[in-house]
């Protein structure tokens, strides 16, 4: 048995039992946070840094959550209060950083590659929270715990992801992740928003919404970043919104018990109706409670790697 | 006087159609005769036995950085690097700071050349004034200063009219534009070809259309406007085949492709290594081998290093962040003999004829052939040596190789110009 890896860098190349472990994990952390007091020692002592270069409030609460409840101490850089300055490298950063001596570095990041770029820098075991538009595979993972609550499995299930596929890490991740699963993965959006040779990594391409969701197990909106529009890569929003939006009707074709989710935020009206993200198959609330327990599972088992 | 007998080496001479065991006699930094079994015994004698003599070798596209960026290159540091990849003349691109877009600067670069160079260096001048793609740059006074052909590379000539011109106007000195194709407005942002590997890591897309709509363009103004034409850093099969279609038609179109397109493909970004972000980029293995297909045909006239220096700090950073570009001349001939000529893809003469005689004759400069008259500028080959690159130990200021670990069969052991050994590592 190879050692598992140092760092959780992307779902690329992530083999199913790693992955099935990091679930499992997240499975038995679950209840913590349901417990009067949500808190267990497993990480006492170990230092988590979450270095958010690009702001996001929810997955640096996500994970700052996570590192606490396993007794964690827990230092948050963002870009502005860190040394990130001007100037100064993400390789300067890693260095000011190792004198902290972390366990593990959670970073966020703009760039495409920069949690490769720090992996290659520090001693700590870097997580991937979002690396601009490649990776962001907690999130994946947070979506396959919440498609087993409701399959058991991922196997066998008809996935759609419908929008920015281009521009979208949590695209990115999810199939990567889903295809290791088993799942048939399907993509639907604007052939501008769809990058060329994406059938490469195991999925199917549709450009009709409602040929992708027949049957559909899974249906997943994207976020539709507004400046899109301006990049000129869709003519308006509300044109997307007519040929790609999530619908009442659309979701419709889906299978009968087939589930609707988004990594938020939303945009109400625009990727997914109001009455469907409020509707009863969005499970969009519980996949916000899992990035929790995911993210606990993920600092436990690489800050507990080493046996430290 | 300075007579020196070069014996018993093969003589690897595509232009004469050579390639047996001679002796080469040189006198007065020019060849002499070429031989077997030359008996007279000049002062000085180096035996080749069992090594490959070859034209020297021309590098017709170099980025030497100086004047202005002399932290990544010099003109010595440069020159030094080409010595010791096998290279007895390069050809140095308007990009500095100032740019080459007049006499003075043709001059200095020439007369630092002279002063601290130890291989022949070529000024190549900018198309347009500054770079800007707006105005012709005096092409006349820097070709009288010494400018061998005229190129705004590092940066495409996005004006069509001004590309006209400049292909019209270079034919009243004979000299070559050198075109770097790649449409702005389809690279937009993009940093890697655009294609599976780009989709899969979430970088922007270059498309390989953004080269061969230029190409296209090229050619066709070229046919119309006659002028030398000749295209830097060829990196798609279906730019060959635009090429090859020109060509076809008439039009005496060269082209050059680099050591580093004939031997990686776009799967090398994969751990977003700055190394391997180039410009054109690495493309697919298919276009690989549509470009070792054509060198091994004789379809490609140069093979190129596209040598550009960079900081080691400028490298280190995020993919899309970090500059292009990749050293190139001390690594070309080892990885082209080792991957190519080894593998039985290319032959090795083929590869001798794109390393000395092909570049000589795009660029209309002396050089590329072993015969009597010529200058006496050889690289000496020893297909046998065995050694493993080490950017560390570069003579180059810069140590940007996607090549950095590589284990290499064949390199360059002896390099010389106008009858002095100016490198030996036998
Ligand atoms: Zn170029």
């Amino acid at each position: 048995m190879s050692a598992p890896p140092r760092h959780l860098l992307g779902t690329r190349g992530l083999p199913a039992e790693r992955a099935l472990e990091i679930l499992e994990t997240a499975e038995s952390f679950r209840e913590v946070s349901l417990r009067p007091i949500k808190k267990v020692p497993a990480l006492r002592g170990k230092t988590v840094v979450n270095l958010f270069v690009e702001p996001s409030t929810r997955t640096r609460v996500s994970f700052e959550l996570a590192a606490k409840r396993l007794s964690a101490d827990a230092v948050n850089l963002s870009g502005s209060a860190s040394s990130l300055r001007k100037g100064e490298t993400l390789a300067d950063t890693a260095r000011t950083l190792e004198a902290m001596h972390p366990d593990v570095i959670v970073i966020r990041h703009p760039e495409p590659g920069a949690a490769h770029l720090l992996a290659r820098h520090t001693r700590a075991a870097v997580v991937n929270a979002g690396d601009g538009t490649h990776e962001h595979p907690t999130q994946a993972l947070l979506d396959a715990m919440t498609i087993r609550h409701h399959f058991g499995r991922l196997a066998g299930l008809k996935v759609v992801l419908v929008g920015d596929i281009a521009h979208s890490r949590v695209a990115r991740s999810d199939i990567h992740l889903f295809r290791t699963l088993g799942a048939e993965v399907t993509v639907c959006g604007p052939p501008t928003l769809i990058p060329l040779g994406i059938e490469d990594l195991g999925v199917r391409v549709a450009y009709r919404i409602e040929e992708a969701v027949e049957g559909a197990d899974v249906v997943m909106a994207l976020r539709m970043q507004l400046e899109r529009q301006r990049g000129g890569f869709v003519p308006s929003l509300a044109e997307y919104s007519r040929l790609f939006g999530l619908t009442a009707e659309r979701i419709e074709r889906m299978a009968p018990d087939g589930i609707v989710m988004h990594p938020g935020p939303m945009n109400r009206g625009i990727e997914i109706g109001g009455e469907v993200a409020d509707g009863p198959r969005a499970v969009i609330t519980e996949q916000v409670e899992n990035g929790v327990a995911v993210r606990m599972a993920v600092l436990y088992l690489l800050a507990g790697a080493d046996g430290g | 006087m300075d007579r020196l007998l070069l014996r018993g080496a093969r003589v690897v001479d595509p232009a004469s159609g050579l390639d047996g065991v001679r002796d080469v006699l040189v006198a007065g930094g020019r060849i002499v005769s070429v031989a077997a079994g030359i008996t007279e015994r000049p002062p000085v004698t180096i035996d080749l036995d069992g090594l490959v003599l070859a034209p020297g070798f021309i590098d017709m596209h170099v980025h030497l950085r100086e004047p202005g960026q002399e932290h990544k290159e010099t003109i010595a540091s440069g020159c030094a690097a080409a010595a010791a990849g096998g290279f007895t003349a390069i050809a140095s691109m308007a990009n500095t700071e100032p740019v080459n877009d007049c006499r003075a600067v043709t001059e200095m670069i020439l007369a630092e050349a002279r002063r601290h160079g130890s291989v022949r260096v070529y000024p190549v001048g900018a198309v347009s004034k500054g770079l800007e793609g707006r105005e012709l740059a005096p092409i006349g006074e820097m070709v009288e200063a010494g400018a061998v052909a005229v190129s705004d590379d590092g940066r495409p000539i996005e004006d069509a009219s001004l590309m006209r011109r400049a292909l019209q106007y270079a034919r009243l000195f004979g000299i070559p534009v050198l075109a770097h194709e790649e449409d702005p407005s389809l690279v937009g942002d993009g940093v890697a070809h655009e294609g599976p590997v780009a989709a899969r890591l979430g970088l922007p897309g270059w498309p390989a259309a953004a080269e061969d709509s230029m190409i296209a363009r090229d050619l066709l103004l070229a046919e119309d406007v006659g002028g030398r034409l000749h295209i830097q850093h060829v990196t798609t099969g279906r730019g060959l085949e635009l090429i090859r279609w020109s060509r076809a038609r008439g039009v005496p179109v060269t082209c050059e492709v680099t050591p580093h397109h004939l031997t990686l493909t776009d799967e090398a970004i994969e751990g977003f290594g700055t190394n391997y972000k180039m410009n054109p980029p690495l493309r697919t293995e298919e276009d690989r081998r549509a470009l070792v297909g054509a060198l091994a045909g004789g379809e490609v006239d140069a093979v190129a290093t596209d040598h550009a220096p960079h900081h080691r700090d400028e490298k280190a950073v995020e993919f899309r962040q970090a500059p292009f570009g990749v050293v190139g001349l001390e690594t070309a001939v080892p990885v082209l003999l080792d991957r190519l000529v080894r593998t039985g893809e290319v032959p090795l003469p083929a590869l001798v004829a794109a390393l000395s005689t092909g570049p000589a004759r795009a660029l209309g400069v002396a050089g590329g052939r072993i015969a009597p008259g010529e200058p006496a500028d050889f690289t000496v080959l020893d297909l046998e040596r065995e050694r493993t690159v080490e950017a560390a130990g570069f003579r180059s200021r810069a140590s940007n190789t996607p090549f950095e670990g590589w284990s290499l069969t064949g390199w360059p052991v002896m390099t010389v110009v106008a009858g002095r050994v100016i490198h030996d590592s036998r």
